[in-house]
C-alpha cells in the first residue's frame, strides 16, 4: 500500500495546471461536505421558527406585493418595459440577488467557517461550493415564486424559458469568480466587505434592475457597458421569449469568467494558510 | 475501529515487540541496564545511539538531528511499519507581534505568494520566529512529545505539520492519512441534535457518508449518549460535547495523529478512554502529542522535544530529562511559602550529608536522609508538629515522614528550634524531588506554616526507573527438590 506523501515548504513550484487540478480534485472529494455544510446551515436557519420552510416563500412574496401595490396605486410611474411590471421586477431583482448573492457568499463561507479552518485541514474549495448551494437554494424558492408569475400575468410559455436555468448559472459563475477575487482580501480587512456592499448597491441603480435603460444620456451608457446588465436582461428575456440583445456582450464576459474562475480558485487555495496565520 | 486494528496486529506480529520495546525504552534508556533482554530490544537501541550524540539541541549547535538518518538497513526487519511517517527539516516560521503589520505583510504575501515567493525570508519589522529550526524524524509507532510553556511555539508547530499555514523555511514531508485532534466537534451547529452532528462534524473530518452511516450506532455508543443523541447539541454539557467530538474523532484510521491539549476537558473516565483509545491506533500511527500534563507525556511517549521561544531546548528519547528540564522553568519561582501566620520563622533548611553539584544536593540511592531544620520563634509556646513531605518532579507527593510526637512546652528564653529529621537507607528511585513542609500546631489541626518548595535534592543512581521507590529485595528461592 503506497501512502500518499504531502510536502510543506514556503511555497513554490507554482504550477497553475497543477494548481487548478488539485482543487478541482478536492472539490471533487469534498462534494459530501460541501453538501453537509449547506444543509446543516439550511436546517438551522429554519429549525427554531413554527413556519420553518415557508419563511423562505414569504419574505419575496412581500416583496413582490410591495411593488405590485406601488405599480397598481399609480405611486411610481414607470416607462413600459414591454412585460408586466410585476414580472420585470421580481425577475430583475432575482437576477441581481443571484449575482451578489455569489459573489458575497465564498467570503460569507470563508469567514463562517473561520473556527474550523484554522483548526482542521480539510479542503476549503468545499466552502465555496456550500455558498453556492445555499444561494441556489434560496433562489430556487424564489423561481419558483418568479414561474408562478409569469403564467398569472399572462406571458406564457416560451421555448427560451429553458434556457433561463444556463443563465442563471452564467450569473453564479460570474458572481462566484468576483467573489473568489474578493475574499482573501475581505478575510484580511473589513474595509473590503463594506466596500463591496457599498459600491453593489451603487451599480444596483446602474443597472436595469427594477427600471429599464433609459432612451438616451450618460445613464444609457453607463448601463450598457456594466457588466451585471447582460445577465440581467438575457435572463428577462429568455423568460419572456423577446429576442436576448445582450447575449454575445453576456457570452463574451463567460468566456472570460472561465479562465478567471480556475485562477480565482488558486488564487483561494493559496491565500488559504496566509488568512489562518492571521486568524489564529 | 477495532476490527481493522486486530486484522492491522495479525498482519504484521511485529506490532507487539514495537510496543513492548516503547514502554521499555524509557526504562532501558540509560543503557548501563544490562538485562533488559534480547534482540528484540536491539534495533531500537541501535537507532538511538545516532540521535544521543547531538541530543541537547542549543541554539547555537543546531545540528539537524534527522541528517543523522537512523540506518534502517541496520535494522532486521524493514517492514513498512516502521518507516518514517514524518520528516521535519529545519523547519521555520515567523509571526507578526502587531495586529495592522501582521494585515499588510498578509496583503504582500498574498501578491507574493502568487509569484511563487522563493526568496529566503528574513524577519521584517515586528516579527519573530515563533517555529525555528526544527528537526525530526518520525516512525510508524512512535510517539513524540512537545513539550514547553505557553507560547513556546508548540501550536505553531502542529498548525504547519497539519498543513495549516505554510512554513517560512524548512521542509515537512508526511506519508499517509493525517489525522488532527485539535479542535472535537469541529462543525457543529448548536441548535441541530447530536445525531445531525455527528455528520457535520464526520464531513469536516473527511468521512463520506457512507462511512459515518456504517459508524453512527458505534459512535453514540462510544460517546454513550444514546439517550440524549436527538437533542439539540447546545442544551449538552460541554463535557458532553466534547464526549460526541472525540467519539468522532477516535473512528478516524490515521497514519499520522496530531493530538493538541484538546483531552484535558472533560471527565477522568472519560480521559482515560480516550488514552485506552489512543493506545489501541499507536502501534498503527506515529503521534504528535502536545500536552503540559507530563504524566501523559511520559506515558505514551518515546521521543520528546521541549521549546522554548520556537527552538528547540531539548531533543530526543529521554523523556524524563526533557520533563525535568521543562519543570527547573518553574521551580525557579520563589515564592514557596504558602502559608506563614508568623509564630516561627524558618532560618536554614539543609540536607546533611549530600554533595552539592549546580547548587543541588545530591544523595546516592541507599544513603541516610539527613534534613536539618532550623527555626526561629516569634511567638510559640509549645513545640508544633512538623510535615515533611517529599515530591517527585510532577509534583505528586510520594513520600511523607512521620512527624514529630514529643510537643514539649517551651521555655520564654528560647528563640530557636533546631532539629535533623532522620531517615535511613533512604530508598527513592533516581530522579529530582521536592522537599514540602507543613507545620501544625497540634496534630494536624491549626496551621502555622506550609512551605511547598523548601529544597530540592537529586538521588543518584545507576538505574533509572519510573516509580518513585526503587526497594532494596531479597529473591529467596524456594527449592522443591
Amino acid at each position: 500500500m503506497s501512502l500518499e506523501t504531502k510536502i510543506y515548504q514556503k511555497e513554490n513550484n507554482l504550477k497553475l495546471g497543477k494548481l487548478v487540478k488539485e482543487s478541482l480534485g478536492d472539490m471533487y472529494r469534498s462534494r459530501f461536505l460541501a453538501r453537509q455544510l449547506a444543509t446543516r446551515d439550511i436546517k438551522a436557519q429554519y429549525r427554531q421558527s413554527y413556519l420553518g420552510i415557508i419563511w423562505a416563500f414569504l419574505t419575496p412574496l412581500a416583496t413582490a406585493a410591495v411593488w405590485i401595490f406601488l405599480n397598481k396605486s399609480g405611486t411610481i410611474q414607470i416607462t413600459d418595459t414591454g412585460i408586466p411590471y410585476p414580472v420585470y421586477a421580481f425577475s430583475g431583482t432575482l437576477l441581481w440577488s443571484i449575482i451578489t448573492e455569489s459573489l458575497n457568499a465564498p467570503t460569507a463561507s470563508t469567514k463562517g467557517a473561520g473556527g474550523i479552518i484554522s483548526k482542521i485541514n480539510f479542503p476549503k474549495e468545499a466552502l465555496i461550493v456550500s455558498g453556492i448551494y445555499k444561494m441556489l437554494f434560496n433562489s430556487s424558492v424564489k423561481i419558483i415564486l418568479l414561474l408562478a408569475f409569469i403564467f398569472l400575468y399572462g406571458v406564457g410559455f416560451h421555448w427560451s424559458q429553458l434556457l433561463f436555468p444556463f443563465v442563471m448559472l452564467g450569473a453564479v459563475l460570474f458572481g462566484t469568480t468576483l467573489g473568489l477575487f474578493i475574499t482573501p482580501l475581505a478575510m484580511l480587512y473589513s474595509d473590503v466587505s463594506k466596500i463591496i456592499s457599498m459600491g453593489l448597491s451603487f451599480v444596483m441603480y446602474a443597472t436595469p434592475v427594477v427600471y429599464a435603460i433609459p432612451e438616451s444620456g450618460i445613464m444609457k451608457t453607463v448601463m450598457e457597458l456594466n457588466p451585471f446588465t447582460p445577465f440581467i436582461l438575457t435572463a428577462r428575456d429568455t423568460l419572456t421569449g423577446l429576442a436576448p440583445e445582450y447575449l454575445v456582450y453576456m457570452l463574451v464576459l463567460l468566456a472570460t469568467c472561465i479562465p478567471l474562475c480556475f485562477l480565482g480558485l488558486v488564487f483561494y487555495r493559496i491565500s488559504i494558510p496566509v488568512l489562518v496565520e492571521r486568524m489564529g | 475501529m477495532p476490527k481493522e486494528n486486530q486484522h492491522k496486529t495479525i498482519q504484521n506480529p511485529q506490532f507487539k515487540e514495537d510496543n513492548q520495546n516503547r514502554t521499555s525504552q524509557n526504562v532501558q534508556s540509560n543503557a548501563d541496564n544490562p538485562q533488559p533482554t534480547t534482540q528484540n530490544q536491539e534495533p531500537i537501541t541501535e537507532n538511538q545511539e545516532p540521535r544521543t550524540k547531538n541530543q541537547e539541541l542549543t541554539t547555537h549547535n543546531r545540528q539537524p538531528t534527522t541528517d543523522n538518518p537512523q540506518p534502517t538497513t541496520d535494522n532486521p526487519q524493514p517492514t513498512t511499519d516502521n518507516q518514517v511517517l514524518i520528516k521535519v527539516e529545519n523547519l521555520s516560521k515567523k509571526f507578526c507581534k502587531d495586529l495592522k503589520t501582521s494585515l499588510w505583510y498578509g496583503v504582500k504575501d498574498l501578491v507574493s505568494g502568487i509569484a511563487g515567493n522563493k526568496a529566503e525570508r528574513e524577519l521584517r519589522p515586528k516579527e519573530f520566529w515563533a517555529v525555528k529550526d526544527i528537526n525530526f524524524e518520525l516512525r510508524r509507532g512512535e510517539c513524540l512529545g512537545l513539550i514547553g510553556h505557553n507560547g513556546a511555539g508548540k501550536s505553531t508547530l502542529l498548525k504547519i505539520l497539519n498543513g495549516l499555514i505554510n512554513p517560512d523555511a524548512g521542509k515537512v514531508t508526511i506519508r499517509g492519512k493525517v489525522g488532527a485532534l485539535i479542535e472535537l466537534g469541529a462543525g457543529f451547529n448548536p441548535i441541530l441534535s447530536g445525531r445531525e452532528n455527528i455528520y457535520n462534524n464526520g464531513a469536516v473530518l473527511g468521512f463520506t457518508r457512507k462511512e459515518i452511516d456504517a459508524k453512527v450506532d458505534e459512535i453514540i455508543a462510544f460517546a454513550e449518549l444514546e439517550e440524549f443523541i436527538d437533542m439539540p447539541v447546545k442544551n449538552y454539557s460541554s463535557g458532553m460535547r466534547v464526549r460526541l467530538g472525540f467519539a468522532v474523532a477516535a473512528q478516524m484510521e490515521p497514519d499520522v495523529l496530531i493530538i493538541d491539549e484538546v483531552l484535558a476537558v472533560g471527565d477522568l473516565g472519560f480521559v482515560l478512554k480516550c488514552f485506552k483509545r489512543i493506545d489501541t491506533i499507536l502501534p498503527n500511527t506515529a503521534i504528535v502529542f502536545v500536552s503540559h500534563n507530563m504524566p501523559m507525556v511520559s506515558r505514551i511517549c518515546n521521543k520528546i522535544i521541549l521549546m522554548d521561544r520556537g527552538v528547540a531546548k531539548f531533543q530526543g528519547d529521554e523523556v524524563g530529562k526533557a520533563i525535568d528540564q521543562y519543570y527547573t522553568r518553574f521551580s525557579n519561582n520563589n515564592s514557596n511559602v504558602v502559608f506563614d501566620d508568623g509564630n516561627l520563622e524558618l532560618v536554614k533548611a539543609k540536607l546533611l550529608g549530600a554533595k552539592n553539584l549546580n547548587n543541588i544536593p545530591h544523595l546516592h540511592w541507599g544513603d541516610d536522609f539527613q534534613l536539618y531544620l532550623k527555626f526561629k520563634i516569634n511567638n510559640l509556646q509549645i513545640v508544633p508538629s512538623f510535615h515533611v513531605l517529599i515530591f517527585d518532579k510532577e509534583q505528586r507527593p510520594v513520600a511523607i515522614f512521620d512527624s514529630n510526637k514529643e510537643q514539649y512546652l517551651l521555655d520564654k528564653k528560647d528563640t530557636y528550634i533546631e532539629f535533623n529529621v532522620l531517615h535511613h537507607n533512604f530508598q527513592l528511585s533516581k530522579g529530582m524531588y521536592n522537599v514540602g513542609l507543613n507545620i501544625y500546631k497540634s496534630e494536624r489541626r491549626d496551621p502555622i506554616m506550609r512551605i511547598n518548595d523548601l529544597l530540592k535534592f537529586q538521588i543518584l543512581h545507576d538505574i533509572d526507573v519510573s516509580p518513585p521507590f526503587f526497594l532494596k529485595s531479597n529473591f529467596k528461592f524456594i527449592s522443591n527438590v
